[in-house]
């Protein structure tokens, strides 16, 4: 009775010491990337290139899903205004819930799962082929060389493709609302304009990317860096990275929005 | 993949970003909407501005003239001194009233302008005199309650 307790005992205190050995080293990790970042900037074509693999190749999944979320707001948005007699609002509804929540919150969970498990998979099957080994041999720093440019890639590529994501949600918005239904397309951009701040809205939907961005590619070189080198770990690495990172999004997401809110100082 | 189809690729990926961030400053957003170079600054004391905000419009005859560039309370005076930033296009007699209004029921509060018929324009650093508050809606249902509650004797007695 009492060995079974203190084994539960020792199964909490060992997760916990788990969890935050890999919080900490994960840190570790981002200010190692952050001190190697120099070659990224140096020769900008690895850089480059990984812009290409982690943003350009989301754009498709980006646009669409933005071009969906856009049409269903808009058609939900119209069932609840239509009912006081405020349809043309619809604009403001769609614009400040993309461009406030769902433009970089969707784009990050998205670019998590498309380009985030990518880098898992990419670092961490280069490390069970040994090839990170082999760098570190010829005298070639492999955070240097691989993750810092990855991570550069998706840091630069995650604001992009939520500004892409939240315009395709109100074009998409647009041709449901205004096209389809017939909400009158004047009020619908005149009411969207007075109601969305340069500064507040559009300048914060930036941030928040910027930081989602940091975030995802931070977990997924991490992770793939951090795999057991075997295809049993690189599997669990690339799970991981999708599961943390989703999670990581929406905790920073509440965040920031607490930090971002007018009236409240 | 090729060097010169990755690049080709990121650029227009980086400028279909940029794009996007066009889209959404000048058309989504109020950024660069209405700021005409030539303008002039007036103010108006009122004893309640309701929920007016800065940079809410001023409108007369339902056309924007002006925004709302301040609002301060007078410590002098114990009102609300507005300062309005006004287009240089539009001139108003120097008696114009400024009163506060609400855009709908529920919308949100602007300044509307209703020109006089002095000779003289208002100019840069001038008081618009002659002003009306917001109607706050709290006192008029309470001034209806309580001028029921004087109808209701007399009703009694009847």
């Amino acid at each position: 009775m009492v060995d079974g307790l203190l084994d539960w005992f020792r199964l909490i205190g060992g997760r916990t010491i788990n969890a935050l050995w890999r919080i900490g080293s994960g840190t570790r990790f981002l200010f190692l990337i952050l001190l190697n970042s120099g070659l990224s900037f140096r020769r900008f074509g690895l850089t480059i290139r990984k812009i290409f693999f982690s943003g350009v190749l989301s754009v498709i999944i980006i646009v669409v899903s933005g071009l969906f979320v856009g049409m269903v707001l808009a058609l939900q948005g119209y069932e609840t205004l239509q009912v006081y007699g405020s349809e043309e609002k619809l604009g403001v509804l769609v614009a400040l819930s993309l461009l406030r929540e769902l433009g970089p919150v969707v784009s990050a969970l998205l670019f998590a799962s498309r380009a985030g498990s990518a880098i898992t998979a990419e670092i961490g099957l280069m490390k069970a082929t040994e090839q990170l080994l082999a760098m570190d041999i010829m005298a070639v720093n492999p955070i240097g060389r691989v993750v810092a440019p990855h991570f550069w890639g998706g840091v630069i590529s995650m604001p992009i493709l939520a500004t892409i994501f939240s315009a395709m949600g109100i074009f998409g918005a647009y041709l449901i609302g205004v096209v389809l239904i017939g909400v009158d397309g004047g009020a619908f951009w005149s009411q969207m304009q007075d109601a969305v701040d340069f500064r507040y809205d559009i300048v914060n939907s930036l941030i928040k990317s910027f930081v989602f961005g940091v975030a995802v590619t931070a977990i997924a070189t991490f992770e793939g860096f951090d795999a057991a080198p075997t295809a049993e770990g690189v599997s669990g690495a690339t799970a991981r990275t999708v599961v943390t990172s989703s999670l990581v999004i929406l905790a920073l997401d509440l965040m920031l929005t607490g930090f971002m809110m007018r009236g409240w100082n | 993949m090729e060097r010169r189809v990755v690049d080709l690729w990121v650029g227009l990926f980086v400028v279909a970003g940029i794009v996007a961030l066009m889209i959404l400053a000048l058309k989504v957003g109020n950024f660069g909407a209405y700021s005409p170079k030539n303008v002039y600054v007036v103010s108006a004391h009122f004893d309640n501005i309701g929920g007016l905000k800065e940079q809410a419009p001023v409108r007369s005859s339902g056309v924007v003239v002006g925004r709302v560039s301040g609002i301060r309370f007078d410590t002098k005076k114990f009102d609300a001194e507005v300062t309005i930033t006004m287009d240089g296009k539009f001139k108003f007699p120097s008696d114009t009233t400024a009163a506060i209004l609400t855009s709908g029921i529920l919308g949100e509060n602007y300044v509307g302008l209703e020109a006089g018929g002095g000779d003289n324009n208002l100019k840069q650093g001038d008081e618009i005199k002659l002003t009306q508050s917001a109607v706050v809606l709290e006192k008029i249902i309470s001034q209806f309650l309580y001028s029921k509650a004087q109808e209701a004797p007399d009703k009694a007695k009847e």
